[in-house]
């Protein structure tokens, strides 16, 4: 019965991740195809890269969604860990219930909502000083930074709840400020949830058609809109090399990650081990 | 060696934060403006919450009442495309006009009804769909050991880095009637004409169940990773079959990753553009799409924000429900 159950798992992970990677898979593959056509394999070649290299209008996109992206990241970085500290550590205040439904409600808002009230903030405001008249780069980093904020605030919340704050009272105790608990002490700890809050951040706003494509003028085209504006029309070969060449930055940058992620752990694990065994031969060690 | 040398790298850092501290709060700009803020029962403390409270009133909370509004506006050509609610009538009198047109336009053109409900009919088979496939996998990482537990995860989560609108991409050359299934199907023999797949409904549940996979395995998975082991151990010497145990201990237990779950691929799924457009067919009625052309092709700016906001209603409960998971989960205690 037991073994049924293994057989059964194992099963629904293999069909799983085959589901999962035999699109991105057939993608790769056909980026080295020579033919145009995805029918026919008409042998491996780099092609399509050297379209992709020559398409300055593609490139200018990657350009501008790269800088949103950068930008992004960092305006969610620093709202988002400030309410996740918020959130985690700051107890009662007035408006806590509303912020911590307005930090969940954008996980799962629907992009077409997001983006089409935020425009429509953008137009109304419009005549506002201070406030660009032209839609493009400002109030889609707005957008994006309003979407992302939320993921990094769930990341950073998150890590604050599992750590103990023993060490952020011990330096009040001790006669820090609030400031710089937060930067010697708080924010180092939290640190990893910033960096991987920060990469989520870049990736979504780097992937967002919907969101982008409301609250950018008639003049602004990012990546995935371009991308979008190709597929419409069918397969392009083009588009095969782009996505690969993501997926390999992507890919490389996780895998680096977990290993680092994974090494960390044994270390810290491996220090929580011997700590544990110094405790017995303390009184025994020489001084 | 000089004795700076021993000096970690994390201390010289910390040394040279806490310099910058020392600067700033002597500066003479910061010790003025901290008076006056004082003096105004202003806190740091404040501040800080102020920040991201702000923003997202702001940016998220208030744009939804500007969408209210326009959804009673008329069109008009112009910029913008709409008429103003308010006007002053001679500088002195507040005219209100009120359109509930919309409102009204969507009751009656039986193609906004069939949309929602195709759309919630869509979006609740593919968290069907998901959970099915997504529990297995999900109780499988879980049970695995401990250094595949990494790698299985690490996988997950890996498509969920990569851009979405390349994998939704991806499927079209799957999919097409000269895309690689039919090539495969037709080189075995197993069928004599390629099957259509690309611009049907089955293309678009392919589309939403692949994509928002990740979001159903992740929190199923850290929920069933938390459970205690023992008590399946339990019932199985009081005399349960393994399969009475996963019903009665493991599946209620679970429960709350399987809400979590669904609501994070349910409630996106409802409003989903993307995937319905490049992979449904072009009488697929989704109402993410119906929007967007709303808005994009017929410059109907009141219409469009008229269907948002039955969209909101529509997923107001859902939403509450997952706000109340995720502020049980994520350490929504104010322990102070």
């Amino acid at each position: 019965m037991n073994r049924n159950r293994s057989m059964f798992l194992l099963s629904a992970l293999v069909f799983g991740f085959a589901f999962l990677y035999i699109p991105i898979l057939s993608v790769i593959l056909y980026s080295f195809n020579e033919s145009r056509l995805v029918t026919v394999w008409g042998g491996f070649s780099l092609k399509w890269y050297g379209e992709l290299l020559g398409d300055r209008q593609m490139l200018q996109g990657v350009w501008l969604s790269l800088r949103i992206a950068a930008v992004t990241a960092t305006g969610a970085v620093i709202v988002g860990t400030l309410a996740g500290l918020v959130l985690a550590r700051f107890g009662r205040f007035r408006g806590r219930t509303l912020l911590s439904g307005m930090v969940t409600a954008p996980l799962v808002m629907p992009d077409v909502i997001t983006g089409l009230s935020l425009l429509l903030l953008f137009v109304a405001f419009a005549p506002l000083p201070f406030v660009p008249d032209q839609r493009g780069f400002a109030t889609i980093a707005i957008a994006h930074i309003t979407l992302t904020l939320s993921y990094v605030t769930v990341v950073v919340q998150s890590r604050l709840a599992t750590m103990d704050d023993s060490l952020e009272e011990a330096a009040m105790d001790l006669g820090a400020r609030p400031t710089k608990v937060f930067l010697l002490i708080t924010l180092p700890i939290i640190a990893p949830a910033i960096v991987s809050g920060w990469l989520l951040a870049f990736t979504l706003s780097l992937d967002d058609l919907v969101i982008a494509s409301f609250a950018a003028g008639p003049s602004t085209n990012t990546l995935p809109m371009m991308i979008f504006s190709k597929v419409r029309l069918g397969v392009t070969p083009e588009i095969n090399a782009l996505a690969t060449l993501m997926v390999s930055v992507v890919a490389i940058f996780v895998v680096i990650a977990g290993v680092l992620m994974a090494r960390q752990e044994k270390a810290r694990q491996r220090d929580v081990q011997l700590a544990k065994a110094g405790d017995g031969s303390v009184t025994g060690a020489p001084a | 060696m000089a004795p700076q040398s021993y000096v970690t790298l994390g201390e010289r850092l910390s040394n040279g934060i806490e310099l910058l501290l020392r600067t700033v709060t002597h500066s003479t700009p910061y010790r003025w403006s901290n008076r006056m803020l004082r003096t105004r029962g202003v806190t740091g403390r404040t501040i800080v919450i102020a920040v991201p409270w702000v923003w997202l009133l702001l940016f998220f909370l208030v744009p939804f009442f500007i969408v209210l509004k326009i959804s009673f506006a008329d069109t008009r050509l112009g910029q913008p495309p709409y008429t103003d609610l308010f006007q002053w009538v001679e500088n002195q009198y507040l005219q209100v006009r009120f359109n509930a047109g919309n409102y009204l336009f969507l009751l009656q053109d039986s193609l906004y009804a069939q949309a929602f409900v195709s759309s919630v009919k869509v979006a609740a088979i593919s968290t069907i769909f998901c959970l099915a496939l997504g529990y297995p996998m999900a109780y499988g990482i879980a049970r695995a050991n401990a250094s595949w537990r990494n790698v299985l995860l690490l996988l997950i989560i890996l498509p969920f880095w990569t851009s979405f609108l390349v994998r939704v991409y991806a499927w079209i050359g799957l999919l097409r009637n000269n895309g690689v299934i039919n090539n495969v199907l037709m080189a075995f023999g197993i069928v004599d004409e390629p099957i259509v797949m690309l611009q049907t409904n089955f293309a678009m549940y392919i589309g939403i169940v692949y994509s928002y996979l990740p979001f159903m395995i992740l929190p199923l998975y850290s929920n069933l990773e938390k459970h205690d082991q023992t008590l399946i151990e339990a019932a199985v010497d009081l005399g349960a079959t393994p399969l009475r145990a996963f019903l009665r201990v493991t599946l209620p237990l679970s429960m709350p990753g399987v809400i979590a779950g669904s609501m994070l691929v349910f409630i996106p799924a409802v409003g989903e553009f993307v995937i319905p457009r490049l992979l449904g067919g072009t009488d697929s009625l989704m109402i993410g799409r119906v929007l967007w052309d709303e808005f994009f092709s017929n410059r109907n700016w009141p219409g469009a924000s008229a269907v948002a906001i039955c969209l909101l209603l529509v997923l107001v409960v859902p939403i509450m429900i997952f706000q109340r998971y995720q502020l049980r989960e994520v350490g929504g205690d104010a322990r102070k």
